[in-house]
């Protein structure tokens, strides 16, 4: 990542590529939050940080992320901030009244949109923040240009004094491609001392010049390499892409074998629109197929701008039927598109005799073997299920997302984002005091807890809401990687820091606080019975490592879990399969042709709760080290 | 140089999260690349080590740049860690000639143990991937590497096997480079054993 071997080709990730592109510009300054699908880049910055003399922070939220980015700027320094599609939105008041303001140093935000929602609970479409808050936005589409797009953002940057948007898919974050390398600086550029008259303040008057910046990097997006034209001269039938529909549609075109009819214009600096580029194959064009990722974000653009220039024109696209309104383009969907586009029939694709017929079921998300968050959404469930009525849950982000599911007993009953989860709890809880006859729980994890959680709970408190807050205290900020958290006692770069007291924090705000082991299920049980019996703003810490990340820094041997098959009653028990269908631990598996409980010695963590919880003793536990 | 018996040459690893698929595509890509070829990789691992469905598209050119995804009914083969999950695979991507390397030891769906679905009648699972496939191996590659001493290794013992298939686009060798360089210590010992199990298992001719 930092070998100075200009012209050597590597294969990297998209993730990387941005990495190597920021080494390259002589970065002085980055910060992120983690969001898949770029959480890694941040985390290889803190690596190499210090061999290049930069600066790197896990920040608490993105809103601490983009400010610090921009008081980094007001220094002169190249500062980068990484954010995912839900982060971004998190900075938008820094984003708008930063852009108001303008920068110094080149400040480049790289945000990840993740269609077809693999790692997010949306989809989302970042362009839009761009043109909201008149700012460049680029997007790459090999892992070539993901790299190059870093310096020629901070280049851009700096030529207008404005923040500059560079967006990625999942496809680029999380694929890998050669890429040729650059050339690393010898030395990052000097800072710049803040004289006593220098001023970067969001005030109106401001917004005109805002304008104009934009404004002329219209002009450069013109004449951009990253925007460019393969195919025959005044193609009837034009496909414009922005990302990853670009190499899709190369290969598509191929297939259907139209190569020779069908213009291709690809789009890499794409806000603010480059009008005079795109509208001079746009008067040539019939057919125009905009290939793009998630909103019709360019096929809006562009057919205003044919309407403004009254072109007649057919568009297809996400707005006119020929691609899905939702998910991400793949290479069916495209050739599919190209298809309609073209009239080039579709090659025949046929499943042999027999085939394709037996359903097959899918395969839900689970907690992890040994995860502590099942323990507690079982105990959850169980006590609330005892109350006189079952109560009100509402989620928040992280791995316990997945708790609304079977994973979690479906164990709340709303969610949104990241911090969601106490504050819909206060207005609840408030209405406690309305006559709503329920208890109001609500749940988060560690890192959300620094994130978006504490404003909520010094709202609570001071409202006095009636509510219980369950904290998921793992150690980790698993959903994403582990990366480093104010409680971990430990940064991006390595160093160690005094870790944060989150039971100290709550008994300062004013909150009753009490911590359990939920693998100690009994004692939990006891612990959050008594807790739901109290009013006032009441914490449960519910703390027990990350599975994962026990298994990950164990040095012995795991304990070895086993069903003893004299004692398992089988499907006769009255249990109704417990250990395997009611507790739901992937370890714990089900022998069909003897109709009674094993265990998957190779997915088994060795935590041995559902020894805790069979009723007939049959789940044995054996040995294991400490790790 | 290399051949390569179609370009681009597009293979699909498939399994569940936490089997150490995203590894084994890096593995394979970089043989690839060290053979001189242009290599893209996508990984679709949103639901990595949480029990969901996971795959990698490694795809292979002399030429250009492919995309990082593999068009339905392209896969030249299929490296999969699951039945079912490479049955799945198969009927998606196989196409006229494809060839599968996969560990017939089922991992049941959370659905399947709560007995809210049914997982195929493992015979028929086989046969079915055969029907799709012009060869198919079935290679006990977990239990390969729990006797080589680690169950995490089943990736690389099924690697193994995969540079065994006649006209696999690698050759033993050129994997043993890339573990080497990968790993160190003991898991490098752990991985070149299960490795070396896993080429022994498919000459014992697991083919079906």
């Amino acid at each position: 990542m930092t070998a100075n071997a200009p012209g050597t080709a590597a294969l990297m990730q998209g993730n990387e590529a941005i990495v190597r592109g920021a080494v390259e510009a002589g970065i002085h300054f980055a910060a992120s939050y983690p969001g898949s699908p770029s959480s890694q880049i941040l985390g290889m910055l803190g690596k190499i940080a210090r061999e290049r003399n930069f600066y790197a922070e896990w920040s608490t939220n993105e809103v601490c992320a983009i400010q610090a980015c921009m008081g980094a700027s007001f220094a002169g320094a190249r500062a980068l901030c990484v954010v995912k599609q839900n982060g971004l939105l998190c900075t938008a008041d820094a984003l708008h009244c930063g852009a108001q303001q303008g920068v110094k140093g080149g400040l480049v935000v790289v945000t990840s949109d993740d269609p077809s929602a693999h790692s997010s609970t949306n989809e989302f479409d970042s362009r839009w923040q761009a043109q909201s808050a008149s700012v460049a936005l680029l997007e790459p589409t090999t892992m070539q240009e993901a790299k190059d797009m870093i310096p020629y953002a901070f280049e851009l940057s700096e030529r207008v004094g404005q923040i500059v948007i560079v967006r990625l898919t999942t496809r680029v974050c999380h694929g890998r491609g050669c890429v040729t390398l650059g050339e690393l600086p010898e030395e990052n550029r000097p800072l710049e001392r803040v004289r006593e008259w220098d001023r970067m303040v969001c005030v109106s008057y401001m917004h005109g010049p805002m304008l104009e910046k934009l404004e002329a990097l219209r002009g450069a997006f013109n004449e951009s390499p990253y925007n460019h034209y393969s195919g025959p001269e005044g193609a009837r039938d034009l496909i414009v892409a922005g990302g990853t529909g670009r190499l899709y549609a190369q290969e598509a075109v191929k297939r259907l074998g139209v190569q020779d009819r069908v213009g291709l214009l690809s789009l890499g600096a794409l806000w603010p629109l480059p009008e005079d580029y795109i509208l001079k194959h746009l008067r040539a064009a019939e057919r125009v197929l905009i290939l793009e990722e998630v909103d019709p974000f360019l096929e809006q653009g562009l057919e205003a701008l044919a309407g403004r220039e009254r072109l007649s024109l057919t568009f297809l696209g996400r707005d006119h039927g020929a691609l899905p309104k939702i998910g991400e383009l793949d290479p069916d969907n495209v050739e599919k598109a190209i298809s309609v586009l073209t009239g080039a029939p579709l090659p025949e694709k046929r499943l042999p005799e027999g085939a394709g017929k037996t359903p097959l079921p899918v395969r839900e998300l689970t907690f992890c073997a040994g995860c502590p968050h099942r323990a507690t959404f079982y105990l959850l469930k169980k006590a609330l299920r005892q109350e006189k009525n079952p109560g009100i849950v509402v989620g928040d982000i992280g791995c316990y997302f997945m708790a609304g599911q079977s994973a979690g007993q479906y164990g709340y009953q709303a969610c949104n984002c990241m911090g969601s989860g106490v504050s819909m709890a206060e207005g609840l809880g408030q209405l406690t005091h309305y006559g709503l006859d329920q208890k109001v729980v609500t749940i988060c994890g560690d890192s959300t807890f620094f994130h978006t959680i504490m404003p909520g709970i010094v709202n609570a408190v001071y409202q006095s809401a009636n509510m219980l807050l369950i904290v998921l205290d793992n150690s980790a900020t698993a959903m994403t990687g582990f990366q480093p958290h104010p409680g971990t006692g430990l940064t991006a770069m390595g160093d160690r820091a005094r870790p944060m007291d989150i039971q100290k924090i709550l008994e300062a705000i004013g909150c009753e606080v009490e911590v359990a082991d939920p693998f100690e299920t009994v004692q939990a049980e006891k612990t959050l019975r008594r807790m739901l019996a109290r009013r006032g703003m009441n914490v449960l810490i519910m703390r027990q490592p990350c599975a994962t990340l026990k298994t990950k820094e164990r040095k012995g041997k795991k304990p070895r879990v086993w069903v003893d098959q004299s004692r398992c009653i089988g499907e006769g028990c009255g249990c109704d399969k417990h250990c395997s269908r009611v507790w739901g631990c992937p370890g714990n598996t089900w022998d069909f042709s003897t109709g009674k409980a094993q265990i998957d010695p190779v997915t088994c963590v060795g935590c041995g709760v559902c020894a805790k919880l069979c009723p007939a003793g049959a789940i044995q536990v054996e040995g294991g080290e400490e790790a | 140089m290399i051949q390569l018996k179609y370009d681009p040459l597009n293979i699909v690893v498939c399994g569940i999260g936490g089997q150490g698929n995203v590894l084994a595509a890096e593995v394979v890509g970089s043989a690839m690349i060290d053979r001189g070829c242009r290599v893209a990789v996508g990984e679709t691992y949103g639901a990595s080590q949480r029990g969901g469905s996971v795959m990698s598209h490694v795809r292979v050119s002399l030429q250009d740049d492919p995309s990082v995804l593999i068009p339905s009914g392209e896969a030249h083969i299929i490296i999969g860690f699951e039945p079912l999950e490479t049955l799945r695979i198969a009927r998606k991507y196989a196409g006229a000639d494809t060839v599968a390397v996969y560990d017939p030891r089922p991992v049941y769906p959370l659905g399947v143990l709560q007995g809210v679905q049914t997982y195929p009648d493992l015979d028929a699972l086989q046969e079915e991937i055969r029907s799709l496939t012009t060869l198919a191996l079935a290679v006990p590659a977990a239990d390969i590497a729990m006797e080589a001493g680690d169950s995490r290794a089943a990736n690389i013992a099924l690697l193994g096997a995969f540079s065994q298939v006649p006209g696999a686009p690698l050759s033993r060798e050129d994997l043993e480079k890339i573990l080497a360089r990968r790993f160190k210590g003991p898991v490098l010992e752990l991985n070149q054993k299960a490795f070396a199990m896993g080429c022994g298992a498919a000459g014992k001719g697991g083919a079906q």
